[in-house]
């Protein structure tokens, strides 16, 4: 069978589906950031830029992706894929996408190898960049940043489908036949988006809502770490160098021909530095959580990073180690903040790298050690941690979010066709017995008569007055005192 | 050969037409230019290299992506802002629609001119709807966001499919396959017209016809 593919096209072809790989997980990656992607079109050909397309290189994705893949190419059975995640400040994770690159058995062996199928590579890729921004996942990586993050894994081997919750939808990309087998790009992606708590009931709620504003990653050796779709400048990463990757070996192709194949033009592929900046910062921007949100678990969004630093989270296979991981990630900040009102990055980042050194995890799971650079605080009320509540009884940390969510759980249930309103009118007489504005009307216009002005009773206390008069001059006088004490006070 | 024809639907609001078809015209001429060619000697050529960005509508909630060649957009709007004119002051029912032709040109004989000879032509059907409330305006927002999301699923599936795509031109023969006028990327050729169409679906009043790029013309 590979017999009929010539060496050089052999060569060729895989040398094509690894650069294919690679920049996959790129495109992927970079739509998760949560920026806007730009780059600019070049009239002539640098030699860099594998299938015409100007697609950036950043470089510790091109190494977890070199990692993952480990020298081998996607084969039958042997599946690349990505898998983008969705993490709140919490803890609570969800998986939101699975990007598969497979291959399988049927073969294009028609086809020519450096023309056609580089054209249909790079096609393949061209309809990748438009897929990636209509997924779910894009809108929810737009607005990342202080309540969730979004984070990523590359493996290689087997699909696993199941963390996407039931009913999961899936949208192929495109399939490129080649003569060793069809490429086939794939999306599966979450339809419910109601979050999955992995909390268990015992965990003590922190006291204190923390916003965590950076973690800095140390090298580490792992199988499939979660890697954040944020990043930082080469120069803010502290003590972490990914190795640049230089491959003198590899070209790209960049010269085609009209007549019958020639020889490849050879340019050193380079890889830029990702010189990208942060994630977006929002403030408190509330999830956009659409239908199958369930009302029940109202957010318990804190904020961890405004600027793009996020906890690199050990993925494991199972989900109770990955709650106990989980459980033990937040608790070390609250012990931080324990330890002082106002966190000094020092005092934290021992705390912190004390206790997460303690958890050692088992074999696959790797050690981070977390240092904190930046501690805030933020009021959240005791409540909003705890396992369901009724949507209403939570009050807001930010108040967009809850009210959203509250009045959107509440709306549906104010729909009786008449509501007794009782309200209170400022005139009424009193609180037992308010009248409405008619009645207060009607009194108002015939108010009864002053008694000391009708007059039959006017002229009897007249004289009743001037009797009185000298017994109360007596009072008075002898209160006299009293009297200017009270003016004293007065002045 | 026949030619390959995709038509697409949507509805939106007056102030969504524009956002929308740039989103469904970029989409489908990102699909359909390549780099810049340079030819050398002995019959071979290389690619220039396309750059993309991402586009955010302000009225839709969608981002799509686009080949970064300002021409280019600015061409695509001012069909665009043409088409969305000709439907406003059409005073109809708010129907139209707009295609985009992708052709190649066959050299003729004297004293023929040259034929176009389309291959894909993409038709986007607009309905423009008229709303009241501001909620519904949002709800709007997010539906067609949601029909565009499905849109771009098409066309993508579309452009999977492999079908006929003209030979790569020798040097000669570039201009009658690609539209070599743009400085940083070469689409195919291609026509964009529209046409306003009254409740019956019959093409009325003005039919444009706009050619926005004519390398020769006799």
């Amino acid at each position: 069978m590979e017999t009929d593919l010539s060496s050089q096209d052999r060569k060729d072809l895989d040398k094509f589906i690894k650069f294919f790989a690679l920049k996959t997980v790129q495109v992927i990656v970079q739509a998760r950031l949560g920026e806007k992607i730009c780059t600019r079109s070049s009239s002539s050909p640098t030699g860099s830029d594998w299938f015409n397309l100007a697609i950036k290189d950043i470089p510790e994705v091109t190494h977890e992706a070199k990692k993952a893949l480990s020298g081998q190419l996607p084969a039958v059975g042997r599946s690349m894929c990505v898998e983008i995640s969705l993490k709140t400040s919490e803890g609570d994770s969800m998986e939101l996408e699975i990007w598969c690159l497979e291959m399988n058995e049927r073969c294009d062996k028609e086809i020519k190898v450096s023309y056609t199928v580089y054209n249909r590579l790079s096609l393949l890729l061209k309809s990748l960049l438009a897929i990636t921004r209509v997924t779910p996942a894009y809108r929810l990586s737009r607005k990342q940043g202080h309540e969730y993050v979004i984070l990523y894994r590359i493996y290689f081997g087997e699909v696993q489908l199941n963390g996407l919750g039931e009913g999961f939808q899936t949208v192929r990309v495109g399939t490129v036949g080649t003569p060793v087998g069809t490429i086939s790009l794939s999306c599966a992606y979450r339809i419910n988006l109601a979050f999955m708590s992995t909390r268990q009931f015992e965990r003590t709620p922190p006291i204190m809502g923390i916003i965590i504003d950076h973690f800095v990653d140390r090298p580490y050796p792992s199988s499939s770490p979660m890697h954040p779709c944020n990043y930082r400048t080469a120069g803010e990463e502290v003590g972490v160098t990914y190795p640049s990757v230089e491959d003198s070996q590899e070209v790209c192709t960049t010269s085609f021909s009209t007549s019958p194949p020639s020889q490849l033009s050879s340019s050193r592929l380079s890889y830029q530095p990702a010189v990208l900046g942060l994630g977006s910062a929002d403030l408190a921007y509330p999830i956009v959580f659409t239908a199958g949100l369930n009302a029940t678990h109202p957010h318990q969004l804190m904020v961890p990073g405004k600027e793009g630093g996020v906890p690199f989270t050990p993925n494991q296979p199972a989900h109770g180690a990955q709650a106990d991981q989980e459980r033990l990630m937040t608790h070390t900040p609250s012990d931080g903040i324990h330890c002082a009102a106002t966190p000094t990055s020092s005092e934290d980042t021992e705390t912190v790298s004390n206790s997460s050194e303690g958890r050692a995890s088992p074999h696959d799971v790797l050690e981070t050690v977390f240092a904190r650079k930046v501690g805030a605080f933020v009021n959240k009320p005791m409540n909003q941690v705890n396992p369901p509540e009724s949507p209403g009884t939570t009050s807001p940390l930010h108040g967009s979010l809850h009210s959203d969510g509250s009045s959107g759980a509440s709306s549906g249930n104010n729909h009786d066709d008449f509501v007794m309103i009782d309200f209170k009118p400022a005139f009424s007489k009193d609180d037992i017995l308010p009248m409405d504005l008619g009645t207060f009307y009607r009194e108002f216009q015939n108010p009864p008569q002053l008694s000391s002005l009708s007059i039959d009773i006017g002229a009897q206390s007249m004289a009743e007055d001037l009797d009185s008069l000298p017994e109360k001059l007596a009072v008075h006088e002898k209160n006299v005192r009293e009297f200017d004490a009270f003016v004293e006070t007065l002045q | 050969m026949n030619c390959r024809s995709e038509v697409l639907e949507v509805s939106v609001e007056g102030r969504q037409v524009e956002e929308a078809l740039l989103a469904v015209l970029h989409t489908v001429l990102l699909h359909r230019s390549t780099g810049k060619f340079h030819y050398k000697k002995e019959g071979t050529y290389s690619i220039g290299t396309v750059g993309i960005q991402d586009v955010d509508c302000d009225f839709i909630d969608f981002t799509y992506v686009r080949v970064s060649s300002e021409e280019l957009d600015r061409a695509l709007r001012k069909a665009v802002g043409e088409f969305k004119d000709a439907l406003r002051n059409s005073g109809g029912d708010g129907l139209g629609q707009m295609s985009l032709e992708f052709y190649q040109k066959k050299k003729s004989r004297w004293p023929f001119s040259d034929e176009c000879i389309p291959w894909e032509v993409w038709t986007v059907k607009v309905h423009v709807v008229a709303l009241a409330t501001e909620q519904e305006r949002q709800i709007c927002r997010e539906k067609v966001g949601e029909k565009l999301c499905e849109k771009i699923i098409n066309i993508v599936e579309v452009m999977n499919r492999h079908e006929y795509l003209p030979k790569m031109p020798t040097q000669s023969e570039v201009d009658n396959v690609f539209d070599t006028g743009l400085p940083d990327v070469q689409p195919y050729l291609y026509k964009i017209s529209f046409q306003i169409t009254d409740a019956l679906g019959a093409s009325v009043t003005t039919t444009v016809r706009r050619l926005i790029k004519d390398t020769l013309a006799l």
